[in-house]
């Protein structure tokens, strides 16, 4: 892989730090009066998510890492593995374990296409389509006429997921449901 | 690195309406100054002589004069030619002028900037810092004590001891790379001690500056002297840089010098950061022989500022980078 210097880090681009791939979420280039000039750091471990402070002295330079997003349909489960297959027509099919598929394992959807990492060709995360929809699998019976009054009640999703929703919301209606913040956003 | 380039990248990176206040800011600072009879002038941008500072890097080009092929350099600020012009009699005088440190482009920086620099001969540092609070607060267009003031002033030493609980001059340098590596998040192992100074006052001291109107900070420690004269602390005797730097909203905005004007001391300064750049593994860069020159036939004495004249107009227009405040910021250029 290419090697990249402080001044070419930008949003989005991937470096190993720490023997982890990260995606550089924001760079800042700092410098006191006539001083030494830093780079203050914020990077996204891609491995774990959680969000790294470092300072480079200008012009140090990370090693980039070899990830690629994918778009990958999903088709089923084994237990111990989640399966996904390339939506390019390859057929192509990819085992995700259970740690590297996070949270994303409760909006998950027969058929439906993620987004899938691949670090040194291993899948290490899957991230959901922004919008999914949804059927409701079990959620206390709906009440009539009350579609214009406030209120909520929590309603399990096919997925899994538990999700809050109007109080008119009856079993075995479809949702769409914004998967960035767990929100429902209407009928489907 | 290809940039890619798109559809919007022709455009200006400041809007049209920020360029008018631009100019009428602009116009409000010589306002300022043909008031108090500091003369305007234009050096040259390229000259025979660019920046030996260690931390700055200087761009240069090839130009064909009448002395043939030579390399010439970009300024850095525009010091040296009005440093000469200061000792050939012109009496006060200030400049707008472009100048280029290469690598650094960011939120508060821009490869290409505008720089206002004024001198005086005759006045002290002391008369210098008002002159400049007076000038910011114009450009702020905010009255001293109301919004912008009062003004704070601390001493570097004082700032180190209060934010982090050390003596910047006398902690030993192990347990300043140490401090420094801790809050930064790296090894500072085998760094000399003004990186881990630098470093500490841009991570822990300077985002908490001029939060409440201006502050000023005076007596750097000696090594960051660069053109400024050195004095001794009262308190211990400790060697100091006579230097100020004023901030606000935690942005440094001016660097004031009670200049030095001993042609041998800038001689040996020169020559010691051409040193340090070899040490670093940097190229060298060309002293300025002429400024040399005009200080051995002698510069009267006195101080000089040199702001950041986009940075103010950024915080005078409650913009949040420089970029905004520029017509065609790096990397649209």
């Amino acid at each position: 892989m290419a090697s990249y210097s402080t001044n070419e880090f930008k949003g989005g681009l991937k470096v190993m730090l720490d023997g982890d791939p990260c995606a550089i979420v924001e760079n800042e280039f700092v410098k006191p009066g006539k001083g030494q000039a830093f780079n203050r750091v914020k990077l996204r471990n891609l491995i774990t998510g959680r969000v790294w402070e470092r300072t480079f002295k200008s012009g140090e330079s990370l090693e980039g890492a070899d990830v690629m997003d994918l778009d990958m349909e999903y088709l089923y489960s084994d237990g111990e593995m989640w399966h996904f297959m390339k939506t390019d027509g390859s057929f192509e099919q990819y085992a995700v374990e259970k740690k590297a598929l996070g949270d994303t394992v409760k909006w998950l959807k027969e058929q439906v296409a993620y987004t899938v990492t691949l670090w040194n060709d291993n899948a290490i995360s899957v991230t959901p389509p922004n919008f999914i929809e949804l059927e409701v699998v079990e959620t206390d019976p709906g009440l009539k006429g009350d579609t214009a009054q406030g209120g909520s009640k929590p309603a399990t999703l096919s997925s899994g997921a538990v999700v809050r929703v109007p109080l008119f919301i009856n079993q075995g209606e479809i949702l769409k449901v914004d998967t960035r913040s767990g929100d429902y956003v209407s009928r489907a | 690195m290809v940039t890619i380039m798109q559809e919007t990248d022709w455009r200006p990176t400041a809007s049209l309406e920020t360029l008018r206040e631009r100019a009428r800011l602009l116009a409000d600072v010589r306002a300022f100054f043909a008031q108090r009879e500091v003369l305007e002038v234009e050096t040259p941008v390229l000259g025979h002589g660019g920046s030996t500072d260690l931390h700055l890097a200087s761009l240069s080009a090839e130009a064909t004069t009448p002395a043939g092929r030579e390399r010439l350099w970009l300024q850095t600020s525009p010091e040296f030619a009005m440093k000469r012009l200061l000792a050939a009699g012109s009496g006060p005088i200030f400049q707008l002028a472009h100048c280029f440190r290469d690598g650094e482009v960011g939120r508060r920086h821009n490869l290409e900037f505008t720089m206002l620099e004024w001198y005086r001969p005759g006045l002290s540092l002391d008369g210098l810092i008002e002159e400049t609070v007076e000038l910011v607060c114009r450009v702020l267009g905010r009255e001293l004590g109301d919004e912008a003031g009062p003004l704070r002033r601390h001493r570097y030493r004082e700032l180190f001891r209060e934010h982090l609980a050390i003596d910047p001059f006398t902690t030993p340098l192990a347990e300043l790379r140490r401090l420094a590596g801790e809050r930064g998040g790296l090894s500072m192992a085998g760094a000399p001690r003004d990186d881990c100074l630098d470093l500490l006052m841009s991570l822990a001291i300077e985002p908490h500056l001029g939060r409440e109107g201006i502050e000023v900070v005076v007596d750097y420690p000696a090594s960051q002297a660069a053109l400024a004269r050195r004095h001794r602390d009262p308190e211990d005797g400790e060697w100091v840089a006579s230097r100020f730097e004023l901030y606000l909203e935690g942005l440094e905005l001016a660097n004031g010098y009670d200049e030095l004007t001993d042609a041998a001391e800038q001689a040996a300064r020169f020559a010691e950061d051409n040193a340090a750049r070899r040490a670093a593994g940097l190229p060298e860069v060309d002293i300025d022989a002429r400024l040399l020159a005009a200080l051995a036939q002698g510069m009267p004495e006195g101080s000089g500022v040199a702001l950041g004249i986009d940075r103010l107009i950024q915080l005078s227009l409650g913009k949040s980078s420089v970029a905004e405040v520029m017509a065609f910021a790096t990397p649209r250029c």
